[in-house]
């Protein structure tokens, strides 16, 4: 059967080039990057070199760099750091986030106001997903004296593809004394990341995103941020990630990274055309579908949608037997389809919320497989309905 | 596109499904298996419910990644309840007696489940019921007996029409309960006797009277047990409380035993009388399904089941004009109950059913 890949924002293949360049750090050059032998300096000279390429494709310094397990880990670290801090300080803690963030922050949020006693700010977002920034400037009134305050926003929301102006958001917060992180997971290849430029103090990665390894992210960190690492052990990434090194995965996160930012501005420009083609058609062949997110301003290989009278894991599934891997940004797999959280925030009703759809293309990407999705999105979507509609019409009761 | 005929498999975890899975794929069809979530009490992650848990799926999933066959569960739950429990909640309501088996297969898994094997691409759908489809040369299908007689379930499946029977694949139906776990057996399936599918998947214990005093309180209400010339012997609990044939639980005295003859729904009253009155040779039935999309005649001789676990009784089966039945028995039967199915056998085939409206 044919195969087409359109969920690059779930994750994506490892780059051959990525996988050469790792290949010699798994046996070859094994060492311990903290040891004193040659073996050690080996591994440590690869880690270094890979932090310098990370910090260029960031636009921060290499000091910045820490080399973590991947998007999840970063998002923890960027916001347990500085609420330890001002705990151990005594400083009063307010992280500042949004309603359509990715667990990673949403949920380590709620759980630092449970368990350190954090002040959390939810700011609203419009029906794009995305926060005004006078709704951002209000939620940073009235900081408590002393305190650390950290805004959180995303840049690229993964369900719905929504691009937010961070260097906006950064600026505010700054205006206000506080720090700003974002989880910029979805961003690499797609959008351009300057931490200098975007005034940006904290920002998480995961490296699978951008066709790099599994298992390796980085949190891009400030010296000036005030950090108490959440992963304490001996003292490696100068005490603000303790664990050996996973050599062969910095490697190839740096080895990713510099051939997304590279090949951005072109591939960007490829797959845009090719998603707006995507989104004209679906959005003209099927009845009852809104896109979600921004029309114009997301992700550049991110289309998605809310389809009225559909269950996201119903469709994904006769997709999926069509040859089409898609995902919904939040479908489960037990049948027991709940509205996504999102949808909802976003004022979609209860008919749409559980028929989400997200599409998202990459590199393997071609005009073809647009034109088969084309061709059978339509199709799997009536079937869907016409089966409920039929069961009802000639069930009893 | 494989040329292969590809089949949805309708998997449970259990071992008849599991075998018929195994089984097809053996026989080279492309397989895809599927397990409907389908709505029950109790039934969130952690719930109690048995036919639904975590488990059973996560044992589907396991036994269909042993079989190198994709896996999906299909969310059933709105149209379950809004189609089946609802029903049963509702023919209690009238004072009947449903069997939401008969419902659930006509329109769960061979409309709804069907749907969706069609739609993606499949030529059949597979179950693990003990029942076997033969196709004539003139290319229609016909319902039989599983082979073993003691699992038979051709009553379940009895309300199929024939444009979805043509469907239907029932791997297991030519096995007995015995050879299906030796064939799990030599294939390493799992075959813990976990229990078998129960009727009423979807209450959390089993327990369908809490159940529908809680859906259905208007089923629930006490009124008076009354004897055929109109005596009140006593009050009842709610007729839902009652089956058709009862003698234990009356709470009357009285000077014979005393069985329940029937229920009148517009009194709200249980009817009681002697085992002389109890059983009756007729009845009428609507909702009539033909298997073959028509009777084989007018008026035919037919063994007859009234419920899932009855053995059948030999009777006539006439058709009415409007499209209903009446049966008559050879002999009197003691528990015709309204909202059960009765279903017509000639031999070892099943040629449909229809719903009993009243005995005569």
């Amino acid at each position: 059967m044919q195969s087409i890949y359109l969920d690059h924002s779930a994750t994506t293949p490892l780059d051959p080039r990525v996988l050469a360049a790792m290949q010699p750090y798994f046996a070859e050059y094994f060492g311990n990057s903290k040891a004193i032998h040659r073996a050690g300096h080996l591994a440590e000279a690869a880690i270094e070199g890979a932090r310098a390429t990370v910090a260029r494709c960031l636009g921060c310094l290499p000091a910045d760099v820490v080399f973590t397990s991947g998007g999840t880990e970063s998002d923890n670290l960027a916001l347990r750091g500085p609420a330890q801090y001002a705990r151990v300080h005594d400083r009063p803690f307010t992280l500042i986030t949004g309603p359509v963030e990715h667990a990673a922050v949403a949920a380590t949020a709620r759980q630092l106001r449970d368990t350190l006693g954090a002040s959390l700010r939810v700011v609203p977002v419009d029906r794009t997903g995305r926060v005004n920034p006078d709704d951002l400037r209000a939620a940073l009134r009235d900081l408590p004296a002393n305190g650390i305050a950290l805004v959180s926003l995303i840049h690229a929301n993964n369900e719905i593809g929504t691009v937010s102006p961070v260097a906006d958001y950064a600026a505010i917060a700054h205006e206000h004394g506080a720090l700003f992180h974002t989880d910029a997971v979805q961003s690499p290849g797609h959008l351009a990341l300057d931490m200098d430029g975007m005034g940006l103090d904290l920002l998480s990665l995961s490296s699978h995103k951008f066709y790099g390894p599994k298992g390796a992210g980085v949190l891009a960190l400030r010296e000036r941020v005030p950090y108490l690492s959440a992963q304490t052990g001996a003292g490696h990434e100068d005490g603000r990630r303790a664990g050996t090194h996973n050599t062969p995965g910095i490697v190839g996160t740096a080895a990713a990274l510099e051939i997304a930012c590279a090949g951005r501005a072109e591939s960007a420009a490829r797959l845009s055309t090719l998603r707006q083609r995507l989104i004209e058609g679906v959005l003209s062949a099927i009845p009852d579908a809104e896109l979600t997110g921004d029309p114009a301003d997301r992700l550049p290989g991110h289309a998605s949608f809310a389809f009225r009278d559909v269950l996201s894991s119903t469709l994904l599934m006769h997709l999926d037997q069509r040859g089409i891997a898609a995902s919904s940004g939040s479908a489960c797999k037990s049948g027991n389809e709940q509205p996504s959280a999102i949808l909802e925030t976003l004022g979609f009703g209860p008919q749409w919320t559980r028929g989400g759809l997200r599409l998202s293309l990459g590199r393997s990407t071609t005009a073809a497989d647009i034109a088969a999705v084309l061709d059978a999105l339509p199709e799997a979507v009536a079937a869907v309905r016409r089966i409920a509609a039929d069961v009802r019409s000639s069930a009893p009761a | 596109m494989s040329s292969r005929p590809r089949v949805v498999v309708a998997m449970s975890g259990g071992v008849d499904s599991s075998v018929a899975a195994a089984l097809l794929v053996e026989q080279g069809y492309d397989v895809v298996g599927m397990m409907m979530r389908l709505w029950s009490e109790d039934c969130g992650e952690g719930g109690a419910n048995r036919c639904c848990t975590p488990d059973q799926m996560a044992d589907a999933r396991r036994i269909a990644a042993q079989l190198g066959i994709p896996f999906y569960v299909i969310d059933t739950q709105e149209i379950f309840r809004r189609t089946i429990v609802q029903f049963f909640i509702d023919r209690y309501a009238a004072a009947e007696t449903p069997n939401p088996c008969l419902q659930c297969n006509r329109h769960i898994r061979f409309e709804w489940l069907l749907g969706h094997a069609l739609a993606s691409g499949a030529d059949f759908l597979a179950t693990g019921h003990y029942a076997r489809v033969e196709r004539a040369q003139d290319g229609r299908a016909h319902l039989l007996k599983g082979r073993d007689a003691a699992k038979d379930q051709s009553y379940a499946l009895s309300m199929i029409t024939q444009d979805r029977l043509r469907h239907a694949l029932f791997p297991v139906g030519g096995y007995t309960k015995a050879e299906v776990r030796a064939l799990a057996v030599a294939r390493g399936l799992p075959v813990a006797a976990k229990h078998d599918s129960q009727d009423l998947c979807f209450l959390a214990d089993g327990d369908y009277r809490r159940f529908l005093r809680q859906h259905a309180p208007g089923a629930a209400r006490p009124g008076p047990i009354l004897t055929r010339d109109g005596q009140q012997l006593g009050t009842h609990t709610g007729l839902l409380d009652y089956t058709i044939g009862q003698r234990k639980g009356l709470g009357i005295s009285y000077s014979a035993p005393l069985y329940v003859l029937a229920t009148d729904p517009a009194r709200n009253a249980l009817i009681v009388g002697t085992a002389g009155e109890l059983g009756s040779r007729s009845l009428s039935a609507g909702h009539v399904n033909w298997i073959a999309g028509e009777p084989p005649a007018e008026r035919f001789a037919a063994d007859l089941k009234i419920r899932y676990k009855a053995r059948p009784a030999p009777g006539t089966v006439t058709v009415l004009p409007d499209g209903g039945v009446q049966v008559d028995f050879a002999e009197p039967q003691r528990d015709i109950t309204p909202g059960q199915g009765v279903v017509f056998y000639v031999g070892e085939e099943c040629l449909g059913g229809g719903i009993i409206a009243r005995s005569q």
